[in-house]
């Protein structure tokens, strides 16, 4: 039985840099920075997959390369049977693929009621509706708004309405993937709690396969099955939820886990500091491009690349050296 | 939501915006009434009558060929309102047609566009419209087509510019994201939300463009020789101004409040539709 999704192998997005005349006297390979570079992953019906990382780490680039807002550059992605990496006919991928927005409020169009926006998705497709107010409200309250809200324009509701919105937008046309694009930024705790339990019943509900992406380690742990981990654009480390927090073994997770804050006050915190700044994509560190950074880089390090795979001690797939799970033990305090 | 809140009602609370509105509403009413309240025929030669003075029977006096001057001014004001609100309903509509086209479509279409609109804004106004003038018979939809020439590439600016900081915002990602059509994004999306702007540059405008008519006419390039345009009242009065001073002051006070209502008009919707525009121009 084949139930693959999505099917990612060495997918590269690129943004051009160095446009105009100074673009003829750079070298080629200085023109374009990858955002994302290289990305090979597996996403299977009914799970939820978090994409985590930093700022620029090109988590978000991956989502939108995936709705084909920006173009994949090269590598190949296979959604459902549809072929992204080839020009495909985007409209119906768009239409079993939906997408929420980092801005609860702000990917909503200012000028629409909250009824012609969840009708939305049909109109764009042609969907006919028997009674279209119906439908509306059976989405609303699906995400769990009422009836009151048709009427009322995106300013006029707080982020986390405007959230719910934007699911009910997201789940119109029982799309087979949701792309969830930081679905609790800018979102109170207590309101993020409430998103995180209305995805949660929605996808054990509709059946729904996720992609979240996200900065937040705290909201992953509540919804995902599985985690990347990704930094300048490359995956770092996938493995399933308990795996990754119990035990990380690239560094990189590790120095994010240990940033986590953690409810416990008597929990014992071993921080692990990095140095120095996030390298720029324009120039990216030889060898493996975490090194700079590493605390426990070694020369091996700086020199030859390691690849995403599997190693003897390490129950998740990393791209590491040096897996880190057993030289470190008590590096890091969980709140468990 | 009282009406104290509503648009209308932050309008009527500004008295430049009350005056403005009064200044269009009275010019509108006396142009759709000009054959009702003109005491002469405005084409009645009555050359034994040239250049009266101001009188009961000729309020603003007669012109050079003894023609009531009051009844030229009224029929003037449907001209100014027809050329006005007609060429900027056209020049509006093709800026902003090519403006959102410049500032949603690729690049290669918004240089095209924006090479155009340069183009057209390098020339003195008043200049290009002489000269297209020259090239064209003579008569009002002359004038229209050479008062849409020389302006609607401001339209089409404003529409750019909105659209440009429009189209980075992240609802026109989702909506693309839900498979929504470039069209689909403008007319739906983009449109509504820079109409506001639009009008206000509109109201602003529309007074520029009775100007540019005026001043045609007062150049002898605009409305055919006869015809009772401001400009041409001017440029009559211009002729006799030692002898006659109320023939310039016939054309010349309606042009001033016209410009004046709008004006005030204007920058009143501009304050209450969009704060942040305050002190550009």
């Amino acid at each position: 039985m084949n139930d693959t999704l999505l099917q990612l192998n060495n997918l590269r997005v690129t943004f051009p840099v160095n446009h105009g005349l100074k673009g003829l006297f750079t070298p080629r390979h200085k023109r374009s920075v990858d955002a994302v570079a290289g990305v090979s992953l597996q996403l299977n019906k009914g799970e939820t997959l978090a994409i985590v990382g930093e700022s620029g780490s090109g988590k978000t680039t991956l989502a939108r390369a995936l709705n084909g807002l920006v173009s994949i550059a090269s590598g190949e992605a296979i959604f459902d049977g549809h072929v992204l990496h080839q020009d495909p006919d985007w409209s119906q991928i768009r239409r079993e693929m939906a997408m929420m927005f980092q801005d609860p409020t702000g990917s909503l169009s200012p000028r629409m009621t909250v009824r012609s926006l969840i009708l939305e998705p049909f109109a764009i497709h042609s969907v006919a509706l028997n009674d279209p107010d119906q439908t509306a409200i059976s989405l609303l309250e699906k995400a769990g708004l009422s009836r009151r809200f048709l009427d009322r324009y995106p300013h006029q509701l707080s982020g986390g309405q405007a959230r719910r919105v934007g699911i009910a937008r997201a789940i119109a046309l029982q799309p087979k993937l949701i792309l969830a694009d930081e679905p609790t930024a800018g979102l109170d705790v207590s309101v993020q709690g409430e998103v995180l339990t209305l995805m949660n019943h929605l996808k054990r509900d509709l059946g729904l396969t996720t992609i979240i992406i996200t900065h937040n380690l705290n909201i992953l742990r509540h919804i995902a099955d599985r985690v990347g981990v990704m930094y300048l654009g490359r995956l770092v480390e996938v493995g399933s939820v308990e795996e990754i927090f119990n035990t990380p073994s690239h560094p990189y997770t590790k120095a994010l886990l240990s940033a986590n804050p953690t409810p416990d006050p008597d929990a014992t915190h071993h921080r692990i500091e990095l140095i120095g700044e996030t390298p720029s994509l324009l120039s990216r560190p030889a060898g493996c491009e975490f090194h700079t950074r590493c605390p426990w880089a070694k020369a091996q390090c700086s020199r030859v690349m390691p690849d995403l795979e599997t190693h003897t001690n390490a129950a998740n797939l990393v791209r590491c050296h040096f897996p880190l799970n057993e030289l470190h033990p008590g590096a890091i305090s969980r709140p468990d | 939501m009282s009406f104290r809140y509503t648009l209308a009602g932050r309008l009527l609370r500004d008295p430049l915006a009350v005056l403005g509105l009064s200044i269009i509403v009275l010019l509108v009413l006396s142009a759709l009434f000009a054959d009702h309240l003109s005491p002469h025929a405005y084409a009645e030669l009555n050359i034994a009558n040239r250049f009266a003075s101001p009188s009961l029977e000729h309020w603003l006096g007669t012109d050079n060929l003894g023609r009531d001057t009051l009844s030229r001014v009224l029929q003037g004001g449907r001209i100014a309102l027809l050329v006005g609100i007609l060429s900027v309903v056209i020049a509006g509509g093709i800026g902003l047609l090519l403006g959102t086209l410049a500032g949603f479509g690729p690049r290669w279409l918004d240089n095209t566009i924006l090479f155009l609109f340069d183009t057209m804004r390098a020339y003195p106004t008043i200049i290009l419209a002489l000269a297209l003038a020259t090239l064209m018979p003579r008569g009002l939809s002359t004038v229209i087509i050479v008062v849409v020439l020389t302006s609607f590439s401001e339209y089409g600016r404003v529409a750019r510019t909105q659209t440009q900081s429009l189209r980075e915002h992240e609802f026109i990602a989702a909506e693309r994201a839900l498979g929504a059509s470039s069209i689909r994004i403008i007319l739906r999306h983009i449109l509504p939300n820079i109409l506001g702007p639009f009008f206000i540059l509109v109201a602003i405008n529309l007074p520029v463009v009775i100007t540019i008519e005026a001043g045609m006419s007062f150049l002898g390039v605009g409305v055919p020789p006869g015809t009772p345009s401001w400009g041409s009242t001017l440029k009559d009065g211009f002729d006799h101004i030692r002898t006659t001073p109320w023939l310039i002051l016939g054309g010349g006070i309606p042009l001033i409040l016209v410009t004046i209502g709008f004006t005030f008009l204007g920058e009143a919707l501009r304050d209450v539709l969009d704060p942040k525009l305050r002190g550009e121009r």
